[in-house]
């Protein structure tokens, strides 16, 4: 049997929608098995559209929402459909009912990491170089006494610079989208604690960590070490997935030492991650740094635990010794 | 804020009525009970000792000092609302009534306990009194809800009193707030300044300034919430009544 695909499509034609085009089945030798096909809304259960003889034929018809905002699903209250779902193999007869619902204004994700990750760069840098209206205008575009604060800024920046080309380079997205929405709420986040750190940290009144070169030796090797593992995690899970594809697998430790965390974790990018803030916190023994740390780690043991959850939801398999993000923990 | 939680609750006591879901047990509503008559009756307290001080004084001036302990008591005392609803006894959001709760005690400890220069302020005996009529007869009607014998007239005074009450409370926590903003300025009252070792500051000021700002977004969602609250509970009975 041909694999045929059931594709909404928009055509350039605006209004109500039409009914769908239908050519001519070409004639085969083989028997084919023709689909009748429905489609309703979630919600009210209107019939939006019904298509006749889908066989080997790509149906086409046109909704005001384009394909990113489309949810195809067989159960109103069910998953969505992908895009590479097969018509006939999914479990309906040869009269097919989809249920569609309406995602709302999408955003891709490369836009929303981007936007979200410029932001903190830029912002930081301006209370940095103390640009007028932050500080009083006698420390305008002056710089600060103490090292540390180069240092630091030093480490900011290559935080949100690796994390830009990250999103440009390394990782592979299974969704294409997110809500619209999703930006304003993010990029507040973002910038708003990345300001509220920069604040401080800049400040003509700042005052070094208390136990000096030490303590600020010791947290950029927490730093550097836990940016190398970010990376790497971020190397190996790219690796796990073939380019254009959205196949998932169990992610297993690599040659790479950095990446023998995968032993004891599910998450590690993660655990690198809060690794890193735990670093810079330590740096500039600054109140809000210690804020951002706490509340990024409580999203991402969130994140983590939904992860490692469909992890043993998808793979029988799947090593027992793992927690989701911190070692034994949690 | 001076309501909390009144529409909200409701619906949730429909909603977990709807669901196959086990109510509280035996115990708990029996605790529940309990609770909601020691609150009706502290309130109540309140509400007497401001009426004999009124009466005693013969002036409006002054009467927070005559009640400030049994408020203090049992406003802080709602805090255990919140354990309810974490618990799960009570069918409602931690996150709403302990954002509910947290307003009415901070304003109790943090604005006008902290601040003695605003006690003798009229604002205050204004929000005061919102809060004890609102209170007594949201306990009540808990309270006769849990045993199920809810009187029409406390259902009808919880769903049309706040629409006085609510704007009144309002009115005197905003004012109570802004007669406190110059105190709180000269003092540095709850003020953390640079430098320190930990690179932090907070303003009390200003933080008090955002707080009066957050009514502006916060007090219209919730005051017409309650609204059409009234329309969905009370609107029935009243076209009811009009086919009779």
């Amino acid at each position: 049997m041909t694999r045929l695909r059931l594709q909404i499509r928009k055509t350039p034609a605006p209004g109500p929608p039409t009914p769908a085009k239908r050519k001519p089945a070409k004639k085969t030798k083989k028997a084919v098995v023709f689909f009748e096909v429905e489609i309703l809304d979630a919600k009210t259960k209107d019939k939006l559209c019904f298509l006749d003889k889908v066989g080997k034929i790509l149906p086409s018809f046109s909704l005001h929402w384009y394909p990113a905002r489309q949810s195809i699903r067989l159960d109103p209250k069910g998953k969505s459909l992908k895009d590479e779902d097969v018509l006939q193999h999914l479990p309906v007869g040869t009269t097919a009912t989809f249920y569609f619902r309406d995602l709302g204004a999408q955003i891709s994700w490369v836009t929303v990491f981007l936007t979200e990750y410029a932001g903190p760069l830029l912002i930081y840098l301006m209370f940095y170089f103390r640009v007028p209206f932050i500080y009083a205008p006698k420390y305008d575009f002056t710089t600060s006494k103490h090292w540390v604060v180069h240092l630091a800024c030093m480490c900011h920046s290559f935080h949100y610079v690796k994390r830009l080309l990250e999103t440009l380079f390394v990782h592979r997205f299974s969704h294409g989208t997110m809500p619209l929405r999703n930006i304003f709420k993010n990029c507040t986040y973002y910038w708003g604690f990345a300001a509220w750190m920069a604040y401080y940290i800049n400040h003509p009144l700042y005052t070094p960590p208390t136990y000096g070169e030490q303590q600020i030796r010791l947290a950029l090797t927490v730093f550097l070490f836990c940016q190398i593992g970010n990376f790497s995690i971020h190397i190996a899970l790219r690796n796990l997935r073939p380019p254009g594809s959205k196949t998932r697998k169990i992610p297993y430790p690599t040659k790479n030492p950095f990446t023998w965390i995968f032993l004891l974790v599910s998450c590690p990018n993660y655990t690198y991650e809060l690794g890193s803030w735990l670093g810079f916190t330590l740096m500039t023994q600054c109140l809000p740094v210690a804020f951002f740390t706490l509340v990024g780690f409580i999203q991402m043991t969130v994140w983590a635990k939904g992860k490692h959850r469909s992890y043993l939801k998808e793979f029988r398999d799947y090593p027992t010794l793992r927690s989701p993000i911190l070692p034994f923990i949690l | 804020m001076s309501a909390p939680a009144m529409g909200t609750r409701k619906t949730a006591h429909t909603d977990s009525s709807n669901k196959k879901k086990k109510g509280p047990g035996t115990l708990a509503i029996a605790y529940l009970v309990i609770y909601n008559v020691v609150m009706t009756a502290g309130w109540l307290v309140i509400a007497v000792g401001l009426v004999r001080a009124y009466l005693a004084r013969g002036s409006y001036h002054g009467l927070y000092y005559s009640i400030e302990k049994p408020l203090k008591f049992f406003q802080t005392g709602a805090l255990l609302e919140i354990l309810h609803c974490a618990v799960g006894i009570v069918p409602s959001s931690v996150v709403l009534t302990g954002f509910q709760v947290m307003s009415r005690v901070f304003l109790t400890w943090a604005v006008t306990h902290s601040v003695r220069e605003v006690q003798s302020e009229d604002s205050v005996l204004l929000f005061v009194v919102a809060w004890t009529v609102t209170e007594i007869i949201r306990y009540s009607f808990y309270t006769f809800s849990l045993l199920n014998h809810l009187p029409y007239l406390i259902k009808w005074a919880r769903y049309t009193f706040f629409v006085v009450l609510y704007p009144m409370g309002v009115a005197g926590e905003l004012l109570t707030i802004y007669a406190a903003l110059p105190y709180v300025q000269k003092t540095g009252l709850y003020s953390i300044t640079l430098p320190n070792n930990y690179n932090f500051s907070f303003d009390y000021h200003t933080f008090l300034i955002l707080v009066m700002i957050s009514y502006i977004p916060l007090f219209p969602q919730l005051y017409f919430h309650m609204i059409r609250q009234r329309k969905k509970v009370l609107g029935h009975v009243e076209e009811y009544s009009k086919v009779e």
